[in-house]
């Protein structure tokens, strides 16, 4: 709550939120495109096994996108940020706070609350819809080449295959709830560095614990938004 | 000794942690641009007394009062507005090892200052300079020795012409000389500058070099407290025996 509260108080520590997107964003990128490239193309060759069997590869493309965009994007994204992101709010504040740069930022007359938990939760919050998206491109362009190596498929008729059965609401809403992944990581890792103690065994702690209780979370609250979008967006959801 | 003359005044000052006291009862005053030295042992209580005048801590129960202003009822705004006017020395210097040497120094004068660039570089290089280190702006703090770090740390403390300087073990983990250079900095300090300054030393030649008053903490409680002539008179054994341990 106080992270809420203190987001919309000045200084808006805009640059320093525009360098923790830049860490989380920029520097998760290869990590998600990998990824991205290496699921498309896992669930490319999954999905033909099956679909061959009832003569429906031209729904490849489809069950791909529906399956990338709906959940696995979103989630594996979400997973993955918060064991690269999480961990290194988590130990980087835990380090700053054994090592007292903490309390010297609030002797620099620095609330070093908004300065340090604020702007790396917004940060968060921007990044993952961004590598979200990353994600999912990644997905098809793997996926793309998975069947045009098989059905030499043209990209435009993929592309046409895989996004015809998803409208606009079902590709934002999914997206959009990653700005929740991006708050629960960010809100996690920045809590646990934050209030870490003892030495360098409590930054490991903190490292550590910011991944699994974010993960853990992020998983849990993934299954009430989803349920929340079936409530209220029923056309949003796929 | 009236307010006006008066930088710093703690009052039955009670902190404790986790039900073990720290600090018991305890009162003192400083005056302005005057150096007090806290000594003791360790776990005395003696960084736990410069947290409370920082506002970094909440005494359990007493009062601190820093410029006339009683700080544990001050809001963040005026615990900010307070803390523009002090600088602080920590034990290990506390840089921002995400940052250079220069960077750490103008910190603080980015955040509360409408000084362009080049005035905060031109004021970074004259506080590097003042503490002997104006050739080393581009380093990290992990590439300085511990010594060199306390001068970058001196140097950021006094960056917005804080006039209470609050120091942590300033000689802890230094040779000698390089302590020596530290004690002289600080004496400068407060004879040029006006500036008061509370240090928390074991070094008790340094303390002699540096305070004006010396306090000597025990238990939380503070056993002595008087000019270095005033404590070496002292008849409480464990003042003479803080003493003699030379």
């Amino acid at each position: 709550m106080r992270a809420i509260r203190v987001c919309f108080k000045r200084p808006f520590e805009l640059s320093e939120i525009s360098h923790q997107v830049y860490l989380a964003g920029c520097g998760s990128l290869p990590l998600v495109m990998t990824s991205g490239l290496a699921i498309g193309v896992v669930l490319s060759m999954h999905t033909r096994a099956s679909m061959e069997r009832f003569g429906a590869e031209a729904l490849i493309p489809a069950a791909l996108a529906i399956a990338m965009i709906s959940e696995i994007g979103p989630l594996m994204t979400g997973l993955l940020v918060a064991g690269r992101v999480g961990a290194g709010i988590g130990a980087e504040l835990g380090g700053m706070r054994v090592t007292e740069q903490i309390d010297a930022l609030e002797s620099l007359a620095v609330d070093s609350f908004h300065y340090l938990a604020v702007t790396r939760i917004v940060a968060c919050m921007i990044a993952l819809p961004i590598l979200t998206m990353v994600m999912n491109s990644f997905a098809l362009v793997g996926g793309f080449l998975a069947e045009t190596a098989i059905s030499n498929v043209s990209l435009r008729l993929y592309l046409h295959q895989a996004f015809a059965p998803i409208d606009f609401m079902e590709y934002v809403l999914p997206t959009m709830k990653t700005v929740v992944f991006g708050f629960i990581i960010g809100t996690v890792s920045s809590y646990l560095g934050y209030t870490a103690t003892g030495g360098s065994e409590g930054i490991g702690r903190a490292s550590t614990r910011s991944v699994v209780l974010s993960s853990t979370f992020l998983i849990v609250v993934n299954v009430l938004l989803v349920r929340i979008i079936f409530v209220l967006f029923p056309s949003g959801a796929l | 000794m009236s307010g006006l003359d008066t930088a710093i005044r703690f009052e039955h000052v009670t902190k404790s942690f986790d039900g073990t006291p720290v600090l018991d009862d305890m009162s003192f005053d400083v005056c302005r641009h005057t150096a007090c030295c806290i000594m003791g042992r360790s776990g005395a209580g003696k960084s736990v007394t410069l947290k409370l005048l920082m506002g970094l801590l909440k005494p359990d129960a007493g009062e601190i009062h820093v410029n006339d202003l009683e700080i544990e009822t001050l809001d963040s705004a005026g615990l900010v507005e307070v803390r523009k006017t002090m600088g602080f020395l920590f034990q290990y210097s506390a840089l921002f090892d995400s940052l250079t040497v220069a960077d750490n120094v103008a910190f603080p004068l980015r955040r509360h200052t409408r000084m362009t660039e080049r005035e905060i570089a031109d004021s970074v290089r004259e506080r590097l300079a003042a503490v002997g280190l104006e050739t080393e702006l581009d380093k990290m703090p992990l590439d300085l020795s511990g010594g060199m770090r306390k001068r970058v740390g001196l140097a950021r403390a006094l960056a917005l012409n804080p006039s209470i300087l609050l120091v942590d073990e300033p000689s802890s983990g230094l040779d000698p000389i390089t302590a020596r250079e530290i004690d002289k900095l600080l004496i400068d300090l407060k004879s040029s500058n006006k500036t008061t300054i509370v240090v928390v030393t074991h070094n008790v030649p340094s303390a002699r070099r540096i305070g004006d008053k010396l306090i000597i903490v025990n238990d939380g409680h503070i056993i002595a407290q008087g000019t270095a002539q005033e404590l070496a008179a002292s008849t409480n054994d464990v003042v003479k025996q803080f003493l003699s341990e030379v």
